[in-house]
């Protein structure tokens, strides 16, 4: 009843409540309100993609790529994928800001207030983001594998299909890399509360780190391959680092790394005062 | 207590490092009135609704909404609905879909969204990005997120804040409504005035320690008596007629006096005993903000000692 709560006149009695208790599921169409209604969700979503695909065809236009045993068909399409190293600081940038702009602008302690044990509400963000973010990228890999495929072959390149050797894997994969990132993004957005700490973060991480340190001392530069983007590309062949990392076993290692961080992040969640 | 509606604090105390916000703190908030929170700026009373939303963590005490520790609740937006003094609302999202984000959480649908927005005055604005909205439409907008889910306890920080007369009018409307439904009404304010024409109990915190828990008339009677206003053809006459220990009576040299230390009721009382004719008869009521500043005054001076 509207008139329950209307300022006159008064009711005697309790109105029923309207409330019911917070489930997961509530709490993910929450997260999915919040998500779905940002500006900055589509903005990012619509530059990633662009920059997939766009970045895709410009090195499609480049010399025709010839399929051999020195040069499988998977590596073709990696390159195809670059692309990626750009669009995942985009993606990066959202997971932190589901965080960070709830703490940015006070929304969180109304999101906590309503869900105050806290995590419900760490899951529901990881499951719509990490929702929007696969399916999204996952269309746009492969689009830029089709448009790549058609200037190549215009070109007179040899005939790649999904179903060569890896290519299914690489493309799949790529759009499997930006989820984990942006997962990641998430964490770092959630413990550093701020949206600058948490992209700078981010950014040093899966851009700077892996430029900077092979050209540092050995002992350092040795494990350049197992940072985060250097292991997790080796599922889509990222070409600008050797892979001492199965796919799987990098993808794994990249997966390792996000689920540490979303563990800090809700151990801090739980923790500190909102 | 259990199934009670209303707030248990116990012992409560929050320290910042080295600062202690809120201090061995206890008081109850019962239904069926509204109970103002009274103290000045930095006693803590934000801090202590922190806590009770679950928002912060108390370093020592217990904070119980209806019998229980809030975190705790199945249905947290039906045990309380909270309004805090700082935003928190996201400016990219409209009024409705911030609304509509928090009554998911407790699988509130859409219709009782509208209902708190028609409510709140905001149906015109519902649409568009809360980021434009002027201090008092937050607030608005903060009222109809705390009502939400009709909870049994509604926690209101600093509601007055930034509204303008009519939205104040609103506010003390609706929370004596809410009041007389049933509910536990708390709302937090450092404006003595506005509590004394809103709230029937009132906590009065300062340096985060409880300084009284009382209701609003007997604190007024409680603080100072004021002084009666006595206008009189013969101010001598009626001088000597209340002449007693602990009144005083002093005159401006016309027909007015100023009398302290009896009351309005013994003065005409005597006025008559003497055939003292009485033109006027006021009783100057020592003010609310005066009897609360008064009372804060401790907390004041060592806050204006610390910051030396």
């Amino acid at each position: 009843m509207s008139a329950a709560l209307a300022p006159a006149p008064a009711h005697a009695g309790l109105a029923p409540a309207a409330a019911g208790p917070v489930t997961q599921v509530r709490v993910i169409r929450s997260e999915w309100v919040k998500l779905r209604a940002l500006r900055s969700t589509w903005s990012c979503m619509l530059i990633a993609v662009m920059l997939i695909v766009g970045v895709g065809a410009v090195f499609a236009g480049g010399k025709p790529y010839r399929v051999s045993a020195a040069h499988p068909a998977a590596a073709a399409v990696s390159v195809s994928l670059f692309g990626i190293l750009v669009a995942q600081l985009v993606i990066g940038a959202l997971g932190v800001l589901v965080f960070s702009g709830e703490y940015g602008t006070g929304m969180i302690r109304a999101s906590l207030a309503a869900v105050p044990s806290r995590l419900p509400v760490l899951w529901a963000k990881l499951i719509v983001l990490a929702g929007l973010v696969l399916p999204v990228t996952l269309v746009a890999a492969l689009a830029d594998f089709f448009v790549a495929t058609a200037i190549q072959s215009a070109r007179g390149a040899s005939a790649i299909s999904l179903t060569d050797p890896g290519v299914l894997r690489t493309v799949a994969g790529a759009a499997l890399y930006l989820s984990v990132a942006a997962v990641i993004g998430l964490a770092l957005g959630a413990l550093f509360r701020k949206t600058a700490a948490g992209l700078s973060a981010f950014a040093a991480v899966f851009f700077v780190a892996p430029i900077v340190l092979p050209h540092l001392p050995q002992a350092v530069a040795g494990i350049a391959p197992y940072l985060p983007s250097s292991a997790g590309g080796s599922l889509w062949g990222q070409p600008l680092v050797a892979h001492p990392l199965s796919p799987w076993t990098g993808f794994a290692l990249l997966c390792g790394y996000a689920v540490v961080l979303v563990g800090l992040a809700a151990w801090q969640l739980r923790r500190r005062d909102a | 207590m259990r199934g009670r509606i209303v707030i248990e604090i116990d012992g409560l105390t929050k320290r910042y490092g080295d600062k202690t916000a809120v201090d061995e703190l206890s008081f109850v908030v019962e239904p069926g009135v509204v109970t103002g929170f009274l103290g000045p700026n930095g006693a803590g009373k934000s801090t202590t609704m922190r806590m009770i939303a679950g928002l912060d963590r108390p370093t020592s005490g217990t904070v119980r909404v209806n019998g229980k520790h809030y975190p705790h609740c199945a249905a947290p937006m039906a045990e309380l609905g909270i309004l805090l003094d700082a935003r928190s609302v996201h400016p990219g999202l409209s009024a409705r879909n911030n609304l509509l984000a928090l009554a998911r959480t407790a699988g509130i649908g859409r219709r009782r969204v509208d209902q708190v927005i028609e409510l709140a005055g905001l149906a015109d604005v519902a649409g568009t990005r809360s980021g434009g909205f002027s201090l008092g439409m937050g607030q608005r907008l903060g009222v109809a997120a705390a009502l939400l889910g009709q909870p049994q306890t509604v926690v209101l920080d600093e509601p007055v804040n930034g509204l303008d007369p009519d939205g104040v009018r609103w506010i003390r409307l609706l929370l004596k409504s809410l009041a007389d439904e049933g509910r536990t009404v708390f709302v937090s304010s450092h404006l003595m005035s506005e509590m004394a024409q809103t709230a029937t109990r009132l906590v009065i915190v300062g340096r985060g320690k409880l300084i009284a828990e009382t209701s609003v008339e007997d604190f007024i009677g409680r603080a100072a008596v004021g002084d009666v206003l006595v206008r009189t053809p013969e101010p001598t006459g009626l001088g000597e007629a209340l002449a007693g220990p602990g009144v005083t009576v002093t005159s401006d040299g016309t027909d007015v006096l100023r009398v302290s230390g009896v009351t309005a009721e013994q003065i005409g009382t005597a006025a008559c005993r003497a055939h003292v004719p009485v033109f006027e008869l006021t009783p100057n009521r020592a003010s609310l903000e005066e009897a609360f500043m008064q009372v804060t005054q401790d907390s004041l001076e060592y806050h204006a000692g610390v910051a030396r």
